[in-house]
């Protein structure tokens, strides 16, 4: 057998980054089920009429309905999502992906958008927590 | 005999295919990024290949929900542009050669690549931007085109180390096809890149450089970054550059680089662009 070539656990130990998993994607299963059905153009137009009768359609946690609600992508991702299911939200509502994912960050939409134009976020200190804390 | 000639590498972010589908290449945003493609589309125009094995992942359009396959090779005769959330891109259907992509399938299969096959898949922004990239908007593909996706999406993905053994599987499968064709291989996604969480927005010029650097001939580094370097380094998108590899690997031992490109940014991210031809 072959082993590892780093601990599992490293996976978690990246600054302000949660690491899409199989058992992530099992919290987000219903969720990522919702997402993939706004890839239709008539379930675009049923969500937009009534989103939270569309939501109860879907096997979903009520908290994942109500930061579906809120657009709230950080919480989002915290329930299980992963940004390649989300931005079916972000697009059926216009958003481009930069304001959907720079959502996430803290900044304003101009503040990240601003950023990326300068070069985008320095990796200093963006490597282990660990090393940061020591 | 069938002969992989070249390959290409490019990112594929989906807001580089909404500028060329809204008109929008002479922007003063988006300008500078496609005149990093003039030299490939000048190049492609006198070297348009029979068929391209186009490695790319896909955004949780086809798959990823219900099956998540490490390894997936497209077998339809051809695939529809995928409604993303915005309507799908007004591009050519995606035809493929089934004859080349069933080699392929066999030859990988005793090459203990246990490959799976997709017969109904619709392609999304990850394979039809490259193409976009280096075709323009014609009427149809000038070149058949096979999909092979790599979960780059959900861990555990495959190395970075399992994806350069696939490309020299590909190359030995492609190369013993008896049909007199020419073959590039295109290696999709990156460079550097996160779109999630606070980190999001993370570019690493540094490691994207080197890493354009050493595709040429310091191959043996690449082949041992970890997945978790690459998020580390990278970030969590950036992991993509992993199917940079296949392409690289199906060149075989020498290349000549033919044209580079880098710029920051495209939307959330590191734009990389590499022609490589292939000598052996």
């Amino acid at each position: 057998m072959r082993h590892r070539l780093y601990p599992l656990e490293d996976l978690e130990d990246i600054p302000g980054t949660t690491v899409f998993t199989a058992k992530r994607s099992r919290q987000a299963y219903h969720l990522h089920k919702f997402c993939m059905s706004l890839m239709d153009a008539a379930n675009r137009e049923a969500f937009k009429q009534d989103e939270r009768a569309y939501l109860d359609r879907f096997r979903m946690s009520e908290e994942q309905k109500q930061a579906v609600l809120d657009r709230d992508f950080s919480r989002l991702i915290d329930l299980g999502g992963n940004i390649y299911f989300l931005v079916k939200l972000s697009n059926t509502d216009g958003w481009s992906t930069q304001k959907a994912v720079g959502s996430m960050t803290g900044m304003t939409a101009d503040e990240y958008a601003a950023m990326m134009r300068a070069g985008g976020r320095s990796p200093e200190g963006q490597r282990s927590i660990r090393d940061n804390l020591k | 005999m069938a002969r992989i000639t070249a390959g290409i590498a490019t990112s594929h972010v989906p807001a580089i295919g909404a500028a060329i589908d809204n008109g929008k290449t002479g922007d003063e945003y988006w300008a500078p990024v496609f005149a990093g493609y003039d030299w490939t589309k000048e190049w492609i125009r006198d070297n348009t290949p029979d068929v391209v094995i186009l490695v790319y992942n896909d955004h949780a359009s086809a798959m990823m929900l219900d099956i998540v396959p490490t390894f997936a090779l497209g077998f339809a005769e051809e695939f529809e542009p995928a409604d993303e959330g915005w309507g799908a891109r007004p591009v050519p259907t995606v035809i493929n050669d089934t004859d080349l992509a069933g080699h392929i399938a066999e030859q990988l299969v005793i090459d203990e690549f246990d490959i799976t096959i997709m017969n109904d898949i619709k392609v999304d922004h990850g394979l039809t931007v490259p193409l976009s990239l280096m075709f323009g908007q014609p009427s149809e593909w000038p070149c058949k085109v096979i999909p092979l996706a790599i979960n780059v999406t959900q861990f555990p993905t495959p190395s970075g180390d399992r994806c350069w053994q696939l490309g020299a599987a590909i190359r030995d499968a492609v190369r013993s096809f008896p049909e007199d064709l020419t073959v590039q291989v295109w290696g999709t996604g990156g460079m550097s890149h996160q779109l999630q969480g606070p980190r999001a927005g993370l570019i690493n010029p540094e490691f994207d450089n080197a890493f354009l650097d050493n595709l040429t001939s310091h191959t043996t580094a690449l082949r041992h970054i970890t997945r978790l370097e690459y998020l580390r380094q990278a970030g969590t998108e950036g992991i993509e550059l992993i199917m940079w590899l296949v392409m690289r690997a199906a060149l075989g031992k020498s290349v000549e680089e033919l044209h580079r490109f880098y710029h920051v940014p495209a939307s959330n991210t590191a734009v990389g662009h590499i022609v490589l031809k292939a000598l052996d």
